[in-house]
């Protein structure tokens, strides 16, 4: 990157950046016709990223465990054994034929670090949930408290470290006895003491350990990107961020402790909003790589139609969201928002973000509608129904993508996807959306 | 002054409801008409849900309101409140699955609809439902479930209690996250709704009600 960055605007920033993720300078292609397809792949999706006509329409085939589910394993299985999850994923790649995009396993955790660490915050197979449940689910609570508020706001990483953590990892429950690290100054022999007590130590050592585990884990996971790359299948999910809302109704307050904050507390709800907002901001910007996608998932959940009013969406939910997704853009970076549920109310209010610089990812939303409304503003991206994905026949399939591809691919700026994750199923519906942006897909 | 208290509950006006709530304890009034008036709020909260007025936050909000309330009358009841059912419900979220905030909404506007409602909760084995039934009686079941793998579950209860000889009996609706019309085809439930107003439309359309 050449000029200084800091002088680019944010349309040239973005260009300078799709460009990196296009000259894939860091893969080493098994050959140069893997290289050449990869080229043209990132090309269409980069285009369609753009609000531009590619060559025809992308699709982004919706699986995400899939692969497991494919070579014949659990979820459980490949969560506990690395080489089950490399073999899964490694079938599916070299299986499936054409994709336009492959999904690594990034989203299946290492089952045996979070045991380490005695992970309260979700169920998994076997620990919860049965052990041929085909996904892990997040425990609601109050992980929390609504008198915390200004605990977080004054110091969130101290919150984070000591009252939230030992709630949510059963292993770092000592944690609450450490010193807030701002205390230590000068010689601080002092302020090493807690960290000699054995039931302290014995905390370090399940983060040491759960940190040895999620390398190797890491590593797993990699080598297999890695292999995608270079047989020229690109992946568009460069990182991940949630909205601020959603930091807080998700895994601290919990649905039902925000929902009261916005009545008894509002103030508060605000300020820390604020507050998380810099932190979510910086942690999306260092997830992105220079040579990567250079787009950020973010996954929209308690915004959506139904879990609250348009004005209840203005006030809470869409400025602090608006923030993190205009300092993502300003660095050129291309929000990917994955409006989970439906968003038929908030259209004309999400309308304002500038042009050609976001994607909007669709559940259950009226996509030709969403087309209508923001068709010459953003990317559109979805959604074939999961269900009909999972339960239904190939024709039919096809044919609603071919519904989807004509009315909202017309002047190019979308992606063919599913509205959710397909986590198992006849593969041959998914070899149909393939089939379909092929077929109807074609731009002359 | 009883219609004031239904009003300031439904307005989610906490401070007023609960100073009202101790000025008619102490008064001496009949603790069940403060519950049936907060009943009346509730109705009313149900309402505005269903006219997309209210929402989410408004639900939880009411409540919790209401909890104060019963919380504040309890040690002043003398008899249980009886009130008149259209008719009984088991609801649950399929194995599997833990998510209860669609659940939680269905069970709300169904009570508050004048229905009785067994919940029985996330994560359900599909023999807990069958039990519920039986003991229950209940001519309606209500599926919920959030992921895909809800898909096979609805599908292994609506089996289950096909199994059991309860199937002619009784009227299934599924709804929920990822479900639609091709799960319920799929899981031969009798129908899908989208929201907690169609699960109390069907509701009352299966058990003849208006």
């Amino acid at each position: 990157m050449a000029r200084e960055w800091a002088e680019l605007t944010p349309d040239e920033k973005r260009e300078e950046r799709f460009k990196a993720w296009m000259s894939a300078s860091d893969i080493k292609f098994t050959s140069p016709e893997a290289g050449k397809a990869y080229r043209e792949r990132v090309t269409r999706l980069g285009r369609a990223f753009q609000l531009q006509k590619p060559d025809r329409v992308p699709c982004n085939i919706p699986v995400s465990l899939f692969a497991a589910s494919y070579a014949g394993m659990t979820l459980h299985e490949v969560m506990y054994d690395s080489a089950k999850l490399k073999q899964a994923w490694r079938k599916f790649l070299h299986e499936f034929g054409d994709m336009d995009t492959y999904m690594g396993p990034v989203f299946v955790p290492s089952g045996k670090a979070l045991e380490v660490v005695d992970y309260k915050l979700y169920k998994w197979p076997g620990h919860g949930l049965s052990t041929d449940t085909l996904s892990y689910q997040c425990v609601e609570g109050e992980y929390m408290k609504a008198d915390e508020y200004d605990d977080l706001i004054q110091d969130p990483s101290n919150f984070w470290l000591r009252t939230y953590s030992p709630r949510v990892f059963g292993a770092f429950e000592p944690f609450r006895n450490i010193p807030p690290f701002t205390s230590i100054e000068e010689i601080a022999i002092m302020s090493f003491v807690p960290f000699g007590i054995p039931a302290v130590q014995a905390a370090f050592e399940a983060l040491l350990e759960a940190g040895r585990e999620s390398i190797k884990w890491a590593e797993a996971i990699g080598s297999v990107i890695n292999e995608a790359l270079e047989l020229g299948f690109p992946s568009i999910i460069g990182g991940l961020a949630k909205a601020p809302f959603d930091t807080l109704g998700d895994t601290l307050r919990g649905t039902q402790g925000i929902m009261m904050d916005m009545f008894q507390r509002p103030d508060k709800l605000h300020e820390a909003m604020e507050r998380i907002t810099p932190l979510t901001i910086a942690s999306a910007k260092s997830s992105v790589s220079d040579s990567g996608p250079p787009i950020v998932m973010m996954p929209l959940h308690k915004g959506a139609d139904g879990f609250m009013s348009g004005k209840q969406f203005e006030t809470f939910y869409w400025p602090s969201l608006k923030k993190v997704v205009m300092a993502l853009v300003e660095d050129g970076i291309m929000p990917m928002l994955f409006a989970e549920g439906s968003y038929n109310q908030r259209l004309d209010i999400v309308r304002e973000l500038p042009g050609g610089a976001v994607a909007w990812y669709f559940d259950q939303t009226d996509i030709f509608r969403a087309k209508e409304v923001l068709g010459d503003k953003a990317c559109i991206i979805g959604n074939v129904p999961t269900s009909l994905i999972m339960t239904g026949t190939p024709q039919q399939v096809k044919e609603h993508c071919r519904k989807l591809i004509e009315v909202c691919g017309k002047g190019g700026g979308y992606i063919l996807a599913g509205g959710a994750m397909v986590d198992e199923g006849d593969p041959a519906n998914l070899t149909a959306m393939m089939d379909a942006v092929k077929e109807y897909g074609v731009y002359k | 002054m009883s219609g004031d208290f239904a009003n300031l509950l439904a307005d989610l006006k906490e401070d007023e409801v609960l100073k009202l709530t101790k000025e008619r304890i102490e008064s001496g009034e009949d603790p069940i008409k403060i519950l049936e008036d907060s009943r009346k709020g509730m109705e009313v909260v149900g309402k505005r849900f269903a006219d997309g007025e209210y929402f989410l936050p408004e639900l939880v909000f009411s409540g919790e309101l209401l909890k104060q309330v019963t919380e504040m009358v309890k040690p002043h009841l003398t008899k249980a409140v009886e009130t008149k059912r259209l008719g009984t419900i088991v609801l649950g979220t399929v194995a599997g699955d833990i998510h209860d905030i669609g659940l939680n909404i269905v069970d709300f506007m169904l009570d508050v609809n004048g229905f009785e409602v067994h919940n029985l909760g996330v994560d359900v084995p599909k023999e807990k439902f069958v039990d519920k039934v039986k003991e229950t009686k209940a001519p309606i079941v209500g599926l919920s479930g959030f992921l895909t793998p809800a898909f096979d579950a609805m599908k292994e209860t609506v089996e289950a209690l096909d199994k059991a000889g309860l199937r002619k009996d009784i009227k299934i609706m599924i709804g929920g996250g990822q479900m639609d019309e091709e799960v319920r085809k799929y899981a031969k439930a009798d129908a899908f709704g989208k929201d907690a107003m169609a699960a109390v439309a069907l509701a009352k359309q299966w058990i003849g009600a208006k």
